[in-house]
């Protein structure tokens, strides 16, 4: 976000007259040559400084320490090589500019680490096999390759679309709420004075009420927004499965996860939903449309790509919560598709009892399981990213031109 | 469409509007037009639909003192045997044998590995969110806010597979240099580091499963940071660097004393998440009921790991201990997750925090 440019860094300020002939363009953020080498240089002494330490000396040992030792004689080298160079200041603002990007990386890597360590690991057993059967009649002694996964992949799809079923629109609405019931016109730049509703029927006295109200929800789902999975869990557990005797089932998880989904689509919903202009909404007031069809007609429409993408968000970052489920839905080693009746399997629970078992074939089934997962997930978020990048209508014409939606002269 | 507009009852009250267009204007003197109050009746859709809307927003608003009332009404059988003092303060969680069980451990570990996922992650993040809001290039932006939002969906039980499988391994010899070389300093302090047959003691430790969480808190603290830091007034940037500040000299003099009390927030916030995290550090710790210092040691635990790790395996006592000690952990994490977001939102708004 550069709008002046900073200034030139390290060039040491011209002590005598300028010469007349170095009218170059000067390029305030330019990296020479020179400070390309430098960083090379500096790097590479770093890493050497670091081996003798490791290898010669043999003070240290271990990859991890091998990594952070190089960084940090790097940092040192290069600052003083900088301040050599440039100066105190010029040398402080790289060692700042390089921390702050070695954080960036340090972001990506792991991520990178995470996902090649489970190809590494689960890539080889991925198959059609190992997606479409379950581990009924795998013996002890069997092959990792014998059985598969398919009652936990439909156990998971089971319980996040009765999930999405029942904390979505909830999300949604609650959502709804907060941005349009709950709120004062004052909102809208320049529209109504600051204490009436947008809508003329509400007395002020009643939308003083509801923004009070509003502010209170908002604060609680913030709240919900962050209570530790498990605890859903155990709230299920002890009012459904133990507290109305209904055991344990594939049912008892979705309902955890809605109750992790609903604050998560909420609070991305409501950010969706303060962005359409309150103008829209005046302007459908104004030409005699009620309030439910300026939110059903102008106001979801408008936001129609955002809503999409934040219920898809909180998809992918609910499938893979193993915590609520290994509270509620018990574990199943076959095929159980009802997920009203009888224990169900899923996924990360999968993943977590199986990399638990002492056999070696088992936790190689659970790095292929925790692959599936991933793969889902990322479905899930590529989906959300595409659909979150369309402009607001170009969802609908995309689904025209797919013929999934009627052909409409307006939308 | 039914109905908005002026309704019949408003329209025969008021003065006639727009003088002009109306053509019956008296010679010379007009009467002002007076100001129409529009008055719409409810429509039975408009009824449902506020009636809906409210009542779920109310429903979602009770559903949080549900969940918190129910896990103490459900865990009141173990104060019915100890006092809830007892249960705060006793580390061992016999429920079998003595009796006498709490809570005291799994907090004290909770607490110091929410506390290495602050060390290792706070630091993570603020390199992150300012290399997005001032050093990245556009396109490079918008590619790491894609990568720490994928970071934010990986699953938690992958994390403690990586940390188990892959991030052990290559940490314990770590772990190892700093207990050797800096066990003077008391964090580091191991008092000794290989088991009777050479093992190594320092596997499934409180240091590693915090680092774990470090990583797993990264993004949330990230995007909020990230925020808080885009919103650093833009004039006061300019005049900086037109005063010859360095980038750096930016951050220091704009950008970070702008943002401090908002990312103050925002690691509360990651403090929160860490406090709760469950899976992955189920599966890198190995459990214990020891409260020691030695972090870098093999044995930890935590409230969250140690419902997952013993739910199912005791009667109704251990049962009503573990919602217990859940009840303990709803309390704590919402005090911090309010606290925090108190102090975001009022950073948001522009006040210095």
């Amino acid at each position: 976000m550069t709008i002046a440019p900073p200034l030139e860094l390290g060039r040491p300020a011209p002590e005598s007259a300028p010469e007349p002939r170095s009218l170059s363009r000067r390029r305030p953020r330019g990296f020479s040559k020179a400070d390309l080498s430098l960083l090379v240089v500096s790097g590479l002494s770093a890493v050497c400084f670091t081996w003798f330490l490791f290898y010669q000396l043999t003070v240290f040992s271990g990859a991890a320490g091998f990594v952070i030792t190089s960084i940090l004689a790097f940092l040192g080298i290069y600052y003083l090589a900088n301040r050599q160079l440039y100066g105190r200041m010029a040398a402080a603002d790289r060692v700042i500019a390089t921390l702050v990007t070695l954080g960036a990386v340090a972001v990506a890597v792991p991520l990178a680490m995470i996902i090649g360590f489970l190809v590494e690991r689960g890539y080889h057993l991925i198959s059609w096999h190992f997606l479409t059967t379950d581990q009924r009649g795998v013996t002890q002694l069997a092959p990792a390759s014998t059985g598969g996964v398919s009652h936990a992949i439909v156990g998971t799809l089971e319980q996040v679309g009765l999930a999405v079923v029942m904390g979505a629109p909830a999300g949604v609405l609650t959502a709804i709420f907060l941005n349009e019931v709950g709120k004062k016109a004052g909102g809208n730049p320049g529209a109504l004075p600051e204490d009436a509703s947008l809508f003329a029927r509400v007395s002020a006295r009643r939308a003083q009420a509801l923004f009070l109200l509003a502010r209170a929800i908002r604060v609680v789902i913030t709240a919900m927004s962050a209570i530790p999975s498990i605890v859903a869990g155990l709230f299920i557990l002890v009012v459904i499965v133990l507290g109305l005797g209904y055991g344990l089932r594939g049912l008892a998880g979705s309902l955890a996860l809605a109750i992790l989904l609903l604050p998560n689509i909420c609070r991305t919903t409501e950010e969706v939903l303060k962005v359409v202009h309150g103008s829209l909404r005046e302007a459908s007031l104004a030409l005699g449309a009620t309030e439910w069809r300026t939110v059903w007609s102008v106001v979801l429409p408008t936001a129609r790509t955002g809503v999409v993408t934040a219920v898809l968000l909180g998809i992918a970052r609910v499938v893979g919560e193993t915590a609520p489920l290994l509270l509620t839905i018990g574990s199943n080693s076959v095929m159980n598709p009802n997920p009203f009746a009888g224990q169900q399997e899923s996924l990360p629970v999968f993943v977590y009892t199986y990399r638990g078992l002492s056999r070696q074939a088992d936790i190689e089934r659970a790095f292929a399981a925790g692959l599936v997962l991933v793969g889902l997930v990322l479905v899930l978020f590529v989906i959300a990213r595409i659909v979150g990048n369309l402009r607001p209508g170009s969802l609908q014409q995309l689904l025209r031109r797919l013929h999934l939606a009627p052909k409409e002269a307006l939308s | 469409m039914t109905s908005t507009s002026e309704g019949p009852e408003g329209a025969g009250s008021s003065a006639p509007v727009g003088g002009a267009a109306s053509g019956d204007a008296p010679d010379g003197w007009q009467e002002l037009p007076k100001p129409r109050f529009l008055t719409a009746r409810w429509t039975r859709q408009d009824r449902i639909y506020r009636l809906l809307v409210t009542s779920v927003a109310v429903g979602a608003f009770a559903l949080l003192f549900a969940i918190g009332l129910f896990l103490f009404l459900k865990s009141l059988p173990t104060y019915k045997h100890e006092s809830f003092w007892t249960f705060l303060t006793t580390t061992s969680f016999n429920t079998t044998g003595h009796q006498v069980f709490g809570v005291a451990a799994a907090l004290y570990w909770t607490v110091v590995i929410a506390l290495i996922a602050v060390v290792v992650g706070v630091p993570i993040a603020l390199a992150a969110a300012l290399f997005i809001t001032e050093y990245a290039p556009r396109r490079l932006r918008r590619a790491l806010i894609t990568l720490i939002d994928l970071l934010a969906v990986v699953p938690s039980v992958i994390f403690g597979l990586w940390g188990f499988f892959v991030l052990e391994p290559n940490v314990t010899g770590f772990a190892h240099f700093l207990s050797a070389h800096l066990g003077f300093i008391p964090i580091f302090h191991t008092s000794s580091t290989t088991l009777a047959g050479g093992a190594s003691n320092l596997e499934g430790s409180a240091f590693i499963a915090g680092i774990v969480v470090g990583l797993m808190i990264v993004p949330i603290v990230t995007s909020i940071a990230r925020e808080i830091f885009s919103l650093a007034p833009i004039g006061e940037r300019e005049g900086a660097l037109a005063l010859g500040a360095t980038k750096a000299g930016v951050i220091r003099a704009v950008v970070w004393p702008f943002g401090r009390g908002g990312f103050v927030g925002a690691t509360m916030l990651g403090l929160g998440r860490a406090l709760g995290e469950t899976i992955a550090v189920a599966i890198v710790i190995s459990l214990t009921f020891q409260v020691s210092p030695e972090l870098l040691k093999t044995g930890a635990n935590s409230i969250a790991a140690l419902i997952a790790i013993q739910f199912g395996t005791g009667g109704a006592l251990k049962l009503a201990a573990l919602l217990a000690a859940g009840f303990v952990l709803f309390c704590v994490t919402l005090v911090i997750n309010l606290g925090a977001s108190v102090i975001v939102n009022r950073s948001r708004t522009g006040a210095s925090a």
